[in-house]
């Protein structure tokens, strides 16, 4: 297969960046998003060229560090997948793909396709846990958790903080990962104590990092590679609600 | 050779534990705090640690070279995590899994290391179920458990297929709140290039700033470096991309032995490689082995009409199936542990019965199990790896049976360090997979997770201390000190000899040539032949490396190709001591087999010369290592022909 890619190319953060063609040949279908961006970065460097940077470690779809956004889309066209699962058999021979970085005004660029996302451990250090000391649990099983809600929990723990909600929303708010957090804990028994103030301050943190607000597009949902819900969101607002009431 | 001393403590197996922490020194929290620790990496050791070393009142500095401390590959374990919880009243204690734990290693593990690992693995469910861990759970609320590999009992709790996610979350999240409360500064996108020693004790660490290139200098009191394992040796294999062994080799060099490198686990249920542009492989959660039934045709010929494409599994007959680790393991059938079912998809697929094109691959089979439980019940038992399968492959594990093949997952060996997790560098600390300590010849499954989490949670609080005692009157140590600056100089000289190199490979070019070495020679089969030759070729390879190797861009930028670089020239020098050290056991156990040493394919281990542990210290890169042995000790059990017949 043979495409024609528009990458960004930003030599550091403060640079100015632009797209810059490349066409690529010989690619196997069967190949990853990634592979194929490997091969043009050997390509590259066998030319003497300075390869595209860009963000990936696992590549299989869990660590969350892959980020790009591909024609128009976080993490490409591919449904509850992330970059690294993207699979060029989802493209035509031929095709124009566009490689952009997730942009958002909270996560600044650093070189090419790689951003900065310390944003999101920002926000966790704020309320994303529960305040436990090692050592000072009980026996696991004197807290049963009902099953639902533990399904529930997990389903909004399966975030990955790679920030493909924020880059999808044209707001550029960070809720869908926010309220993940929130909603997992908030789910379960443990941690109750601080519930409202995780609430208040992760929400709070959230705001001085400079993401926007919810319109409830629902653009986060449709693009996250986890399919966490937007249920989540209302959940945190809930808990915000209740919160700030209980606070005042 | 001298006589490593472990400082195993006195007393009856059971005691140990309990004997050393109620007799080790402490520092009292006044001192803590003018106590500075270093943690470099923050997968489940390292986070684990950093959060509780920080919650003890100590000041603690946290190094990853991913862009956030969650993203440590540790998030990719998929199964479980092991603990002798007993929940299920079927028999388990802490006294089994100690045991299954030291035979699945093939008895080359230390008795008391173990037994501490089995004690703790209850605390770590305790503690992760209170940071609020969704692990899976009975219609009761009571915590679920499933069995694996390499044990009779169900022991193991998990998450669907997530479980090393979120271990790894509820650690991060412990950790970021100790950042937030301003005990842990952390450093992320920053990579350890040299250890600091002053006087004989780890004092600090260089790390390369990824962002801007600078090197910066840190101090600590004590440095605990909790930086996995080396798998990428391999080129291909389950670890992520940026797994490396950098700052445990830096660590080497400046003294610390590296134990037993040539323990590699290579894991049998892995996607098959398909091509050469492949970047890594992806592995299927040996929890599959619970239900799925691994099997290859009967026949040669069946075999043939398969990878030519004529036939698919469903045109196999029941009968000219071969089951075979049912057929040789009839107790523990699919269920054997990983080195053993490994060897067991190499040997049909030598045979000629290999079922994808390559010939290396075998099959998972579920249809017995969706026939037992219903095709929702199979899919809601193993959450995400049906689809993420799916996606790779393009094939559906439902419908059609899983193709699968062995691949480099995981690495037992590491730096050797004592009973308290100290390298031989005084104050140098060694935790998780980096280590070498638990797991002997072979890691059993959902083992690596439970040992990341004991180490950092629970045996480092205490450990550290015992050491720090002594260091109370010890003030910070400027980074200007001379101690500093020859290490910074050091890496600074590396790394403009390999920016100035400018020849004609990529570093990729390098690390697959190394791959493909390591694999050959010193992958699932090893002889002593092929291991003499490997040597020499890592050895020209690693001259070549240094004298042709192009590195794109310059020292002052983010520059992904010059830290890749880096981390390959350390692969290149531990390939060979791996090779070195394969060369010198002459027996097979675990994850190490010599084709010299087998019984009609069953490893055969040497007691009476090999029941010790490598430790190598490092001379020059040019002449050979030393080694030292520590001999293994075992008064608890019998040393036994491992079998899971």
């Amino acid at each position: 297969m043979k495409f024609n890619l528009k990458v960004w190319r930003q030599k550091n953060a403060k640079a100015q960046g632009k797209l810059v063609d490349y066409t690529i040949d010989n690619i196997n279908a069967d190949m990853s998003f990634l592979e194929m961006v490997d091969v043009l970065n050997d390509n590259l460097t066998r030319k003497g060229e300075d390869p595209i940077a860009f963000d990936h470690d696992c590549r299989e779809g869990i660590c969350g560090m892959c980020s790009m956004y591909i024609s128009g889309r976080a993490h490409g066209p591919h449904h509850a997948a992330t970059t690294c699962q993207l699979y060029m058999r989802s493209f035509k021979d031929g095709d124009t793909i566009y490689v952009e970085p997730f942009r958002a005004g909270a996560f600044p660029i650093i070189k090419d396709l790689v951003t900065d996302r310390s944003a999101f451990d920002r926000i966790i250090a704020k309320g994303g846990f529960v305040s436990v000391n090692t050592g000072q649990a009980q026996d696991a099983n004197n807290l049963p958790v009902d099953k639902a809600d533990a399904e529930k929990a997990m389903d909004a723990a399966a975030c990955i903080g790679c920030g493909a909600c924020v880059a999808a929303c044209p707001n550029s708010a960070a809720m869908l990962f926010v309220s993940a957090k929130i909603s997992q804990l908030a789910l379960l028994p443990q941690g109750g104590p601080e519930r409202n103030n995780r609430a208040i301050n992760m929400v709070n943190q959230m705001d001085e990092e400079g993401f926007g607000n919810c319109t409830n597009i629902g653009a986060c949902e449709a693009e996250c590679p986890k399919e966490i819900k937007l249920t989540n969101i209302a959940r945190m607002n809930r808990e915000y609600l209740v919160a700030s009431l209980i606070n005042e | 050779m001298s006589e490593l001393n472990s400082k195993i403590p006195e007393g009856p197996l059971a005691d140990k534990w309990n004997n050393y922490k109620e007799h080790a020194k402490l520092v009292n929290p006044a001192n803590k705090r003018k106590l500075e620790v270093i943690v470099v990496g923050t997968g489940l050791a390292g986070a684990a640690a950093a959060a509780s070393l920080a919650e003890l009142g100590y000041q603690v500095k946290a190094f990853c070279f991913q862009d956030s401390p969650r993203r440590a590959h540790s998030i990719a374990a998929q199964g479980g995590i092991n603990a002798a919880k007993n929940y299920k009243n079927d028999g388990d204690s802490v006294f089994r899994l100690f045991y299954d734990t030291i035979k699945g290693g093939d008895f080359r593990a230390r008795e008391a290391n173990v037994y501490r690992l089995a004690t703790e693995s209850r605390n770590i469910i305790d503690q992760c179920v209170a940071q609020g861990v969704p692990f899976a759970r009975e219609y009761g609320g009571l915590l679920d458990n499933r069995s694996f590999g390499g044990s009779q009992v169900s022991r193991t709790f998990y998450a669907r297929g997530q479980t090393g996610q979120q271990l790894l979350l509820g650690a991060y999240g412990a950790l970021e709140r100790q950042i937030g409360l301003g005990n842990v500064k952390m450093y992320s996108r920053h990579e350890m290039v040299e250890v600091v020693t002053i006087e004989g004790k780890a004092r600090g660490i260089i790390a390369r700033n990824l962002i801007t290139g600078e090197l910066e200098r840190y101090f600590g009191h004590a440095v605990i470096l909790a930086t996995g394992g080396y798998g990428n040796v391999f080129f291909l294999s389950t670890n992520a991309m940026g797994s490396n062994v950098t700052a445990a080799w830096k660590a080497h060099k400046k003294g610390a032995y590296f134990a037993n490198p040539c323990y590699t686990q290579i894991h049998p249920t892995c996607i098959p490689v398909t091509g050469d542009y492949q970047s890594k492989l992806t592995l299927m959660s040996e929890s599959l082995r619970n239900d799925g039934r691994v099997w290859v045709p009967k026949t040669k010929e069946d075999a043939k009409v398969i990878r030519e494409g004529k036939k698919t599994a469903v045109d196999i007959k029941e009968e000219d199936r071969d089951y075979y680790l049912e057929r040789k393991y009839p107790s523990f059938g699919n269920l054997c542990p990983r080195d053993i079912a490994s060897r067991a998809a190499k040997e049909a697929c030598d045979d000629g019965r290999g079922i994808v094109p390559s010939g290396l691959g075998v099959f998972l089979d579920f249809a017995d199990a969706i026939k037992r439980l219903g095709v929702e019940v199979v899919k809601a038992r193993y959450g995400e790896l049906f689809p993420m399968y799916q996606n790779i492959t393009n094939e559906d594990p439902l419908k059609t049976p899983m193709k699968i093949y062995p691949a480099v997952h995981y690495t037992m060996g590491g730096l050797w360090v004592d009973y308290e997790l100290m390298t031989s560098v005084q104050g140098l600390y060694c935790l998780g997979e980096a280590n070498f300590s638990d797991h002997g010849a072979n890691r059993l499954g959902a083992s690596a997770l439970m040992q990341g989490l004991a180490d950092g949670y629970f045996v480092i609080p205490y450990t550290i201390g015992n050491y720090l005692s002594s260091e109370i009157f010890v003030k910070p140590i400027p980074t200007d000190h001379p101690a500093f600056l020859e290490a910074e100089n050091e890496a600074k000289a590396r790394a403009e000899k390999l920016i100035g190199t400018k020849g004609k490979k990529t570093v990729d070019d390098f690390h697959k040539e190394l791959g493909k070495i390591m694999w050959e020679y010193c992958g699932m089969a090893r002889t002593a032949e092929g291991l003499t030759h490997a040597r020499k070729l890592i050895q020209d390879l690693r001259k070549e490396f240094w004298s042709n190797v192009n590195i794109p861009g310059s020292l002052d930028e983010f520059n992904p190709e010059f830290d890749k670089a880096g981390r390959v020239a350390d692969f290149i020098e531990l390939g060979e001591l791996m090779v070195i050290d394969a060369l010198n056991r002459n027996e097979s156990c675990g994850g190490h087999f010599r084709t010299e040493y087998q019984d009609a394919g069953e490893a055969k281990r040497d007691d009476a010369n090999f029941a010790y542990v490598s430790a190598w210290e490092h001379t020059t890169v040019d002449a050979d290592p030393v080694l030292h042995k520590e001999n293994l000790v075992y008064e608890n059990i019998q040393l036994q022909v491992r079998s899971y017949k």
